[in-house]
């Protein structure tokens, strides 16, 4: 089972997570859940730091033994920073998805879209849904 | 003669496990008019013993030379009989990709050899499984320079192996590069001029070969500097890969990818194929090469073990988003490059030494005939070019006496009238050499 | 079992230089030391040492000379002997490959006899043998394709592959420049004729299909569908990996195929040498004849001799003229089981399959129950739901009762696939053997499922770490 999604947070559909640093930048990573579909990451492919962005296009990609998987921008923005942890022990995201497992931190370019995304309960409900 | 041990009573049983009264039930999904009426028209079936009296004789149409002056990419060498003994154990020959890790130990582990064998031979850090030809294994890896970096011109020395510049061409016709050629100075060697003229930001790879087609030895130092000032990435390939055990290795001379021909480590010529594309990178790029890779790992036990490893980059997986559809490749010929190159083991060196000395004494008795010069300056390894009077009438006599001559440059460098690629590998004796010399005179 | 590496000692070798007989010359002087390299660190073992290394790792192998090998979609029929015998010839072995014509008459006969052969018994206008395997025959093949529309002047992006496709093939695509696009399977496992209208417009290449599919089965709505894509001007491009199922019974140009790709280490059997050498030729309906790759045949008042002059050639995609010992063998197949042997062949493949589908449909769910040709696709559902138990953990166990794993998870379609082919070389005492093992690891898979769960226990080494060797990759030895 997957972990609960912290409250504290927003959801993208392509199963990413946004949280807001309160000082208009955010941290951005994938879910619980996801990790779990993926099963053991064995590497991820962090941005550039200063790519620019944009909402729904590809940012970073995760591989495990038998899958390859894109990561979407939930929001548009600039990437300021990048977890360089992963590189070296990318099992950080199955770990602790939600925390030491984060992969971007961005200035978001466009503070509206964060209302395009779902809140914890929403996407619990969207992940269910997603599974019948 | 075929191969199905079903007895017609075998069939019958069959049949009616299956719940059909005819054989002809089992293909009804095939739309009645185009369902085949008559034979195919191929001819009857042949027991063994016809089949090899048809094929001998097939066999017997060829002209085996005496012996051959030219290489060219292909290169007649002497292989050791282990070789032909170990690939043909049936557990490797008969044996698919080793998708099942824990049954296909013994090709797994094997490859992984060949692979370290071949990253150190080229003087870079990791090499794949194998590709499937020289040729096609610097396309690939132009294409790959040109995906990754995201710029679409790749410069291509004129001293690169025709054919490979023309598979080039090829690949990058079908991925939209623009591919453009540098000539070659009076010593045989790329313009590097030229080459830093051309040079800008939408240059994604720098190809050339060292040994190159005229045989002569670049010089990738140079090369690597200029290419990679511009942000280009240098690959870098080689004709004979026995030069590989006296030269300096392209990967330590600063290419980023070494792809090559590796027929000569104990594959027969077999006109031109099976073949062994050598692809050998640096380990930064070890996520983004083509083809397959073997890696080391463990088992539950801590037992050392091999499996197919990285399959994130191959088709299978990433399918459209793949840099390569690269799958089958040219493993049995890995296998025997790995048992040859373990057979000689330090001797390569002697070996590669033989191939100077005798391609320096062909060339020295040449040198002594009437009209006949040296075209290139910079130093050769096992094959020179020789201006001569006539080469046609010179290619004419020795074939008249069972001998392939040189390679005749003309047909892909107009420039070169008269103008002969030789090869002198540890297969032709000083008599082969003298003999062919007084055949010319 | 230790490396070659670990078994070396300086001063062994297991190959002798011959003497020189010419005068020795100073490499140093004649090529320049900075040409030359420092060291050449190669393993040092003697000849037995040799031996017995290579032997020991050939005994941790497992090939068809040694057992069943069911692996679908791959054709992994036995290997005749005399294939090998006639391809060892040194009138064979020992050309090389820019021998004047008039040395090689025998090989280009061969060669252009096989072109002819292959467009006999697949319908096709011409055949080229250039490709060295499957995928580079896919390769080829669009390439044509992307030619044929260049020369028409029209711009196409897209390529349909349905979902039932080998991954190769929407690489395939994207590595000419199409976009790919996805081709839904209806329930029957056939093409989804409606989502093929809706796709199919002019902006479109062709459509990529496999015919018999993925799933072993025949696309009864084949003539619609050619239809379908030949009216809106797209060209139909076969994957012949499949093409075991149809020897002598039905041949893809008369279906309306433009483009066939072959893999002769499937169909014809020659043997895959633990990855390859492969062949991949490629036959062309007339209208693609101009766009083949060079080197093509041509046949003279009294000889044969290799041409490049096709100004509207795709070009060359490889050096030389294909894999040419592989086509050898293949050749000398085709001749030994001649018309009626071929499709003899292709007659038992299809009911070998058969048999084993109604052996094992009571034990393992089965997707699609309808007649299939050369292989079939099961699932293992019902064992990951009833124990835990997934197909690869059924795979591993198979290993123990002495078979090669069939093809797993894919195609991607089905759910914990299980595609098996039999071939037609294959006993009914094997098959009936192969399925007992099936139906008993059923059965554990009930009673014990740990013991499925921890299989293979018979080999060398037991599953491997591979996400280990994803993370940390070894993929070349280090003396440490």
């Amino acid at each position: 089972m997957s972990k609960s999604n912290p409250t504290d947070r927003l959801y993208s559909r392509e199963h990413e997570w946004v949280k807001d640093n309160g000082d208009g930048t955010s941290i951005v990573g994938i879910t619980d859940h996801a990790q779990e579909m993926l099963t053991d990451i064995v590497f991820v492919e962090l941005p550039l730091i200063g790519k620019k962005v944009s909402k729904s296009e590809p940012m970073a990609v995760v591989e495990s033994v038998k899958s390859v998987s894109d990561v979407y921008a939930p929001v548009s923005g600039e990437v300021l920073d990048v977890n360089l942890k992963l590189e070296e022990t990318p099992e950080l995201i199955n770990q602790d998805a939600f925390g030491q497992g984060w992969i971007a931190k961005m200035r978001l370019s466009n503070a509206a879209e964060l209302k395009t995304l779902l809140s914890a309960a929403d996407y619990e409900q969207f992940v269910k849904e997603e599974k019948h | 003669m075929d191969y199905c041990p079903h007895t017609p009573g075998d069939i019958e049983q069959m049949q009616s496990a299956v719940g059909i009264a005819s054989i002809d039930e089992l293909f009804t999904d095939i739309p009645e008019k185009f369902r085949l009426k008559n034979v195919l028209d191929i001819p009857a079936a042949l027991s063994e013993q016809e089949t090899i009296a048809v094929m001998s004789k097939i066999a017997g149409k060829n002209k085996l030379p005496q012996f051959s002056l030219t290489g060219a990419g292909a290169y007649s060498h002497f292989i050791p009989a282990v070789v032909g003994h170990i690939v043909g154990r049936a557990e490797f020959y008969t044996a698919y990709t080793p998708y099942q890790a824990e049954i296909s130990q013994g090709i797994l582990q094997a490859i992984y050899e060949y692979q370290t064998m071949i990253a150190h031979l080229t003087g870079t850090e990791i090499a794949n499984a194998s590709m499937y030809d020289g040729a096609s294994a610097m396309a690939e890896a132009a294409v790959l320079c040109a995906k990754m970096s995201s710029r679409n011109k790749i410069i291509v020395a004129r001293s690169v192996h025709p054919e490979y510049r023309q598979v080039v061409n090829t690949y990058s016709w079908a991925n939209g590069y623009t591919v453009l050629e540098i000539p070659y100075t009076s010593s045989g060697q790329i313009d590097s001029k030229t080459l830093q003229n051309v040079l800008d930001d939408d240059v994604a790879a720098v190809l050339v070969q060292s040994p190159n087609f005229f045989g002569v030895i670049e010089d990738i130092d140079t090369i690597a500097d200029a290419a990679h000032q511009k942000r280009a990435l240098l690959v870098a390939g080689f004709t004979d890969g026995t030069s590989l055990g006296i030269l300096k290795p392209a990967g330590e001379a600063g290419a980023d990818f070494v792809v090559g021909e590796g027929q000569s480590f104990g594959n027969p010529l077999n006109y031109g194929g099976p073949y062994l594309g050598i692809f050998a990178a640096q380990e930064k790029f070890m996520r983004r090469i083509p083809g397959r890779l073997v890696g080391a790992t463990v088992d539950k036990n801590g037992k050392r073990g091999f499996v197919l490893t990285l399959q994130t980059r191959e088709q299978h997986i990433r399918r459209e988003k793949a840099t390569s559809n690269i799958c089958s490749n040219e493993a049995l010929c890995a296998l025997a490059a790995g048992v040859y190159l373990a057979a000689l083991g330090k001797n390569l060196k002697q070996l590669a030494e033989l191939n100077v000395y005798k391609a320096q004494y062909l060339k020295s008795k040449l040198l002594k005939l009437k009209g006949w010069k040296e075209v290139f300056a910079a130093p050769v390894y096992n094959e020179f070019v020789l201006r001569c009077p006539d080469a046609r009438l010179v290619n004419n006599k020795l074939q008249a006496a069972g001998i392939i001559g040189g390679y005749e440059l003309q047909k892909d460098y107009p420039e070169f009238k008269n103008t002969l690629l030789f090869c002198a590998t540890e297969m032709l004796s000083k008599k082969d050499m003298d003999r062919a010399v007084n055949i010319i005179r | 079992m230790d490396l070659i590496f670990e078994k070396s000692k300086a001063g062994r070798s297991a190959a002798e230089v011959a003497a020189s007989d010419v005068p020795d010359v100073n490499v140093e002087k004649v090529i320049g030391k900075k040409y030359l390299r420092e060291d050449l660190d190669l393993p040092e073992v003697a000849e037995v040492d040799l031996v017995r290394h290579y032997t020991n790792l050939s005994r941790r192998n497992f090939g068809v000379d040694l057992g069943f090998y069911p692996l679908g979609s791959c054709t992994m029929k036995y290997n005749p002997k005399v294939n090998e015998n006639v391809a060892a010839l040194p009138g064979f072995t020992g050309l090389h490959p820019y021998a004047a014509d008039i040395f090689a008459q025998g090989n280009l006969e061969l060669i252009f006899e096989m072109q002819k052969y292959l467009s006999s018994i697949f319908g096709m206008a011409e055949f080229t043998l250039q490709p060295a395997a499957g995928a580079h025959g896919e390769l080829t093949g669009i390439m044509m394709i992307k030619k044929y529309f260049e020369k028409k002047n029209e711009k196409r992006q897209v390529i349909l592959i349905p979902d039932t496709a080998h991954g190769t093939n929407p690489a395939s695509g994207a590595l000419c420049g199409f976009e790919t696009v996805t081709l839904r399977s209806n329930s029957d496992g056939g093409v989804d004729i409606d989502h093929l209208m809706s796709l199919m417009t002019e902006s479109v290449a062709g459509l990529m299909l496999t015919n018999p599919n993925t799933l072993g089965l025949f696309e009864r709505n084949i003539e619609q569908v050619a239809k379908i894509v030949h009216e809106k001007g797209g060209l139909l491009y076969g994957d012949g990996a499949n093409a075991n199922a149809f020897l002598g019974k039905v041949r893809p140009g008369d279906l309306g195929f433009d483009v066939i790709q072959l893999n002769l280490h499937k169909t014809f059997s020659t043997p895959h040498g633990g990855g390859g050498p492969g062949s991949g030729p490629v036959g062309v309906s007339a209208m693609l004849v101009d766009y083949l790759p060079v080197p093509r045949i041509v046949k003279t008042a009294d000889s044969l001799e290799w041409s490049e002059k096709y100004p509207d050639t795709i070009g060359r995609v490889r050096s030389f003229y294909g894999n040419f010992s592989v086509i050898v063998k293949a050749y000398t197949y085709i001749r030994s089981l001649g018309a009626e042997g071929l499709k003899h062949a292709t007659e038992m493949a299809v009911l070998n399959a058969n048999y084993i589908k109604e052996k094992l449909k009571p034990y393992f769910d089965l997707p699609y129950d309808r007649v299939c040709m050369h292989e079939c696709v099961f699932s293992g559902s019902k064992q990951v739901t009833e124990s835990g138990v997934h197909t690869t953990d059924i795979a591993k166990r198979l290993i123990d009762y002495g078979y090669h794993p069939p093809t797993i998870y894919f195609p991607l379609i089905v759910s914990e696939a299980i595609m098996i082919e039999p071939t037609e070389t294959e006993s009914l005492e094997t098959l009936n053997t192969f399925c007992d093992a099936m139906i008993a690891i059923a059965k554990e898979a009930k009673e014990n499922p740990q013991l499925v769960k921890d299989a293979p226990l018979t080999t060398p080494v037991c599953r491997l770490d591979e996400v280990l060797a994803a993370r940390k990759p070894d993929v070349c030895w280090k003396r440490s």
